[in-house]
């Protein structure tokens, strides 16, 4: 197998496909929360993250919005993965997950990522790069 | 034929398989050469000096002018102005005739196919004017039905402005038919050629419209070049788009004379080494013939849609061969057009993924993105089959289809 086939192999991982197909926490939030809209024009993906906080710590959190495979699923992931925690240990998750995107070896094997290491695959396709942020930034910027 | 051996990038990428002309064409050699040969024997500002080697830099773009309006069957080469491309053609159009010519609750046509060059610059003329813009809808095929543009015109429509082909779709307008209404309706008529001068043979006079906008990297010409050409009457009667050097008659403390045809519309140091170069590049083209160019594309385009719609799940949208430039817009079941991209960028398979800077026409196809491959003089029937694999391959690592 060439490199390159290797490297879509690696980036199209079943757990991204079954987070696409059947994504997690997708959906309109109950009650009082924050929404943050995140659109890449030059491809159309658009993730709408919604938020809400109970004093420090990310009480309930969810996504809509359409796109590709790789900004589903870093949606559905992340939602997952930040749910419970503080904003301080989101932030810190995030900050690593950034790393991880682009392309930090170290951080590509970082336990404390979780299932979010499926997506390190995405750091060989630099055109990609904005596809597996955009959900992030949305967190981020809901943080703040 | 086989011309990639034309292309330097293409020669030395011989596992590339570029179907993305529709976005920008690969160069040949030619026009490489042309600019190279510009600034190494004739480089100097046009005119501008009284010494010999301004002289030649000025002849020079004089020479490309020349030979690129007679590309495009215009005998007056003055009344060819070059730009940066088609969307500064529309924009000057946009700005000087809209701008002089539109009046409240006046009217300008469009059809829900364009490029956001020819459909951003109407609307924002429309708001600032406090005119109406006015959309054609298209047809279930993608196709623009004339006489349901035709009920939209009133005696309010000043402008009415459409692609020649779309971008996104490959769809070939009936141009005559719609310069015909427009004239009918002492309307002028905006065609915007960015996907027609590469791939058709055009003849602006027997086209009947009364501005052509064109691109010259989507020709084989270099990026940052294109043209508008307009009626004689028109472009004299219209006010400058830009000022500044070159495009003055007289200068004085108070006011401003402006230069004649083109000069009135090119205002400060002219693109001469592209302008040379886009002239190579409509020479290398005049040399192969255009009814041949659209004939190796016809080709192509009736073998790729026979190929792509025997897969399962795989939607093309558009009309059919005879009336579709060498441009096929797809979709394959839930596989995301990036994704798809994606994947296809790594069997070497260049295309498309997106709106194709038409969100008007994504919103009307109710897609959010399609996968597009466009071909040109440099593509064969190995493109299509790579492009097939790389879809099956596509379609292996998704799986079937869910809903």
């Amino acid at each position: 197998m060439s490199e390159n086939a290797a490297n879509i192999q690696a980036m199209y991982q079943e757990l991204i496909l079954d987070h696409y197909r059947r994504p997690r926490n997708k959906g309109e939030l109950e009650g009082e929360h924050t929404t943050v809209a995140m659109k890449n024009p030059l491809c159309g993906d658009e993730v709408y993250l919604h938020l809400s906080l109970e004093g420090d710590r990310v009480n309930g959190i969810s996504f809509t919005g359409r796109g590709c495979s790789i900004s589903q699923a870093a949606a559905s992931m992340i939602t997952q993965a930040v749910k419970g925690k503080t904003s301080d240990e989101a932030e810190a998750l995030g900050a690593r997950y950034r790393e991880m995107i682009m392309g930090d070896k170290e951080a590509a094997t970082d336990k404390s990522l979780g299932q979010l290491r499926a997506l390190s695959g995405v750091s060989k396709f630099p055109a990609r790069v904005k596809c597996a942020l955009l959900a992030w930034n949305a967190l981020e910027e809901g943080l703040r | 034929m086989n011309r990639r051996s034309d292309f330097p990038l293409l020669a030395m990428n011989p596992g590339l398989h570029y179907l993305d002309s529709a976005a920008t064409s690969q160069k040949p050699r030619a026009v490489l050469d042309a600019i190279v040969n510009f600034y190494e024997t004739s480089n100097a500002n046009p005119h501008r000096g009284a010494y010999d080697l301004s002289v030649k830099a000025t002849d020079a773009y004089h020479g490309a002018r020349d030979r690129i309006a007679r590309f495009f069957g215009v005998s007056d080469p003055a009344t060819l102005i070059f730009t940066r491309g088609t969307t500064e053609a529309i924009n000057l159009v946009a700005s000087s005739w809209g701008g002089a010519n539109v009046a409240e609750g006046d009217e300008i046509v469009v059809t829900g196919m364009e490029h956001h060059a020819n459909f951003v610059p109407w609307q924002q003329l429309a708001i600032a004017k406090r005119a109406r813009l006015r959309i054609c809808e298209l047809e279930p095929d993608g196709t623009v039905k004339v006489a349901r543009l035709a009920e939209l015109v009133t005696k309010r429509t000043r402008i009415i402005a459409f692609s020649h082909v779309s971008n996104a779709l490959g769809t070939i307008n009936p141009v005559r038919e719609i310069a015909a209404i427009a004239r009918g309706a002492g309307a002028i008529s905006v065609c915007d050629g960015a996907q027609s001068a590469p791939h058709l043979a055009v003849d602006f006079h027997d086209l009947g419209v009364d501005f052509y906008a064109f691109s010259g990297h989507k020709m084989l010409g270099p990026m940052g070049i294109g043209g508008l050409i307009g009626r004689r009457a028109l472009l004299e009667g219209m006010p400058p788009y830009q000022t500044g050097g070159d495009m003055i008659e007289f200068v004085k403390d108070a006011d401003t004379t402006w230069n004649v045809l083109p000069h009135k519309f090119e205002a400060g140091t002219p693109n001469a080494a592209n302008a040379v170069g886009l002239a190579a590049a409509v020479d290398y083209l005049a040399a192969i013939g255009m009814d041949e160019v659209r004939r190796h594309e016809l080709a192509l385009i009736e073998s790729a849609m026979t190929r792509l719609s025997a897969i399962d799940d795989l939607h093309i949208y558009g009309p059919g061969p005879a009336q579709r430039s060498g441009v096929v817009s797809f979709t394959l079941g839930d596989v995301h057009p990036h994704d798809l991209a994606t994947i296809l960028d790594g069997a070497g398979v260049c295309i498309r993924a997106g709106h194709h800077c038409a969100q008007p026409l994504m919103r009307r196809l109710n897609v959010p993105a399609t996968a597009r491959a466009s071909f040109y003089v440099y593509n064969d029937e190995s493109d299509i089959d790579a492009l097939v694999a790389g879809i099956m391959t596509a379609k292996a690592l998704f799986g079937p289809a869910h809903v």
